[in-house]
């Protein structure tokens, strides 16, 4: 990674934690929908960075969450997850050569980006309440819960990438 | 030796990310006991500021509403003081009895309600005095037990928490059952194993039980808004709170002074 990225992402860390713990995680919907958008940090992590390092760095941002949010691991655990598949589901998303065609994700088609994010987001939300309702009988709520948290979730994501989306010409 | 060397760099990823998901898997067990979530929390000093600084800036959003409840409250204990028919040598002779707790007032810095085990951090901790398995209340009602301090700063079960269990009565018969949490809404508990043959109507008052060692006895709780009957005829009713548990602002510690007398009391007990 080149000095520019190291400075973008570690800012982006930062920006992106604060505004989940300060503001995201207070919003509450109906009473318990709440967007996660830390993920973009993920998301957005350079195609052609260290692998090893993105699942390092995951799991830090999870944890800070945690630490935040009083929930003990499950941030981190979902992080995680969607660190470590984020390969597998770029391949699936953009196809075997995103790495050498050096994808970027506002340049691709409107159908994939949202595939990508849709997939993303579906994973870790799903970890996430799973392991944080805890208990079989209750998979109707985690079920609710990461639909309803997902929907909202897409849509910040969306809303936030095409916001800060960078002009490159 | 080689080629168990070559398997890890090749797997580093795969490994990396199986010893990342334990450790998450093991802080999120942790925190799904009771007391022990003591690795990651709130509490911490990073944090604890961080909160602070975003509560200082959002308390001035309410702070009308927040002047309207002391005021209340104040108006509440003039009225009670002015009624009190003892005599001031009637109190001193019950004060062993009734200077049994005392109370320490705190500001809220976060409050999470919109999951399943909810906490809330406050901005007073063990060095003011504060200890684990402390009861808060608002002026209006029941909040929840102090679980875990830090210098300054403590957090909060609050009863929006599956996993509390805090003890509750009726105010017109004395029959007791505990409180917990069905997670569906931030204003609604529910009351368990109240017995069948308990008077039970709409609209009814409930208190803390004054069974535990935590809370005195007779702190608001909630009115009943609905109530069935379960298959082991008990009652589980449903508690509409006093408190709005979404908007929580000052809070009291209630300390009790003879909390460990009590505990060795009844450990002695089980012991003969």
């Amino acid at each position: 990674m080149q000095n520019n990225q190291i400075f973008i992402n570690t800012v982006r860390f930062f920006i992106l934690m604060l505004l989940q713990v300060i503001v995201l995680n207070h919003i509450n919907l109906l009473g318990y929908v709440n967007p996660y958008a830390y993920i973009i940090f993920i998301l957005l992590f350079p195609f052609d960075g260290n692998k090893t390092l993105l699942i390092l760095l995951s799991f830090l941002l999870g944890l800070c969450i945690d630490m935040f949010s009083d929930s003990g691991g499950v941030h981190a655990a979902a992080c995680v997850l969607i660190g470590f598949l984020r390969p597998i589901l770029l391949k699936f998303s953009f196809g075997v050569s995103y790495q050498y065609n050096a994808v970027k994700l506002n340049k691709v088609t409107f159908k994939e980006r949202l595939l990508y994010i849709i997939l993303m987001v579906s994973i870790h939300h799903f970890m996430l309440f799973s392991l944080e309702v805890f208990s079989l009988s209750h998979i109707s709520l985690i079920l609710k819960s990461t639909l309803f948290s997902g929907i909202f979730s897409t849509l910040l994501i969306l809303c936030i990438l095409l916001l800060f989306k960078r002009k490159e010409n | 030796m080689q080629q168990i060397i070559s398997f890890f760099i090749k797997n580093k990823n795969f490994l990396l990310f199986a010893v990342l998901f334990l450790i998450s898997f093991i802080l999120t067990l942790e925190s799904h006991s009771y007391h022990n979530s003591k690795l990651v929390s709130s509490t911490n000093f990073f944090s604890g500021k961080i909160y602070k600084v975003s509560s200082s800036i959002t308390d001035y959003f309410d702070l009308k509403e927040q002047n309207k409840s002391l005021l209340e409250q104040n108006s509440m204990l003039l009225e009670f003081q002015a009624n009190s028919t003892k005599s001031r040598s009637q109190k001193m002779l019950d004060s062993t009895l009734s200077r049994n707790f005392s109370f320490t007032d705190a500001m809220v810095i976060n409050n999470v309600y919109g999951k399943t085990n909810n906490h809330i951090t406050i901005d007073k901790g063990h060095n003011d005095s504060l200890e684990v398995d402390m009861g808060v209340i608002t002026s209006k009602g029941l909040v929840g037990i102090v679980n875990k301090t830090s210098g300054k700063y403590a957090r909060i079960q609050s009863v929006l928490n599956t996993r509390s269990q805090i003890n509750a009565q009726l105010k017109k018969s004395k029959h007791f059952g505990f409180l917990t949490w069905n997670t569906q809404n931030p204003h609604v508990v529910q009351l368990t194993e109240i017995p069948k043959l308990a008077p039970i109507a709409i609209g009814d008052t409930i208190i803390t039980g004054g069974n535990s060692s935590i809370f005195p006895k007779g702190i608001l709780v909630g009115s009943i808004a609905n109530y069935t009957l379960e298959n082991n005829d008990s009652y589980t009713v449903d508690v509409k709170l006093f408190n709005d548990m979404t908007n929580l602002s000052h809070v009291y510690v209630i300390k009790n002074k003879n909390k460990q007398e009590i505990i060795q009391l009844q450990s002695n007990n089980d012991a003969e």
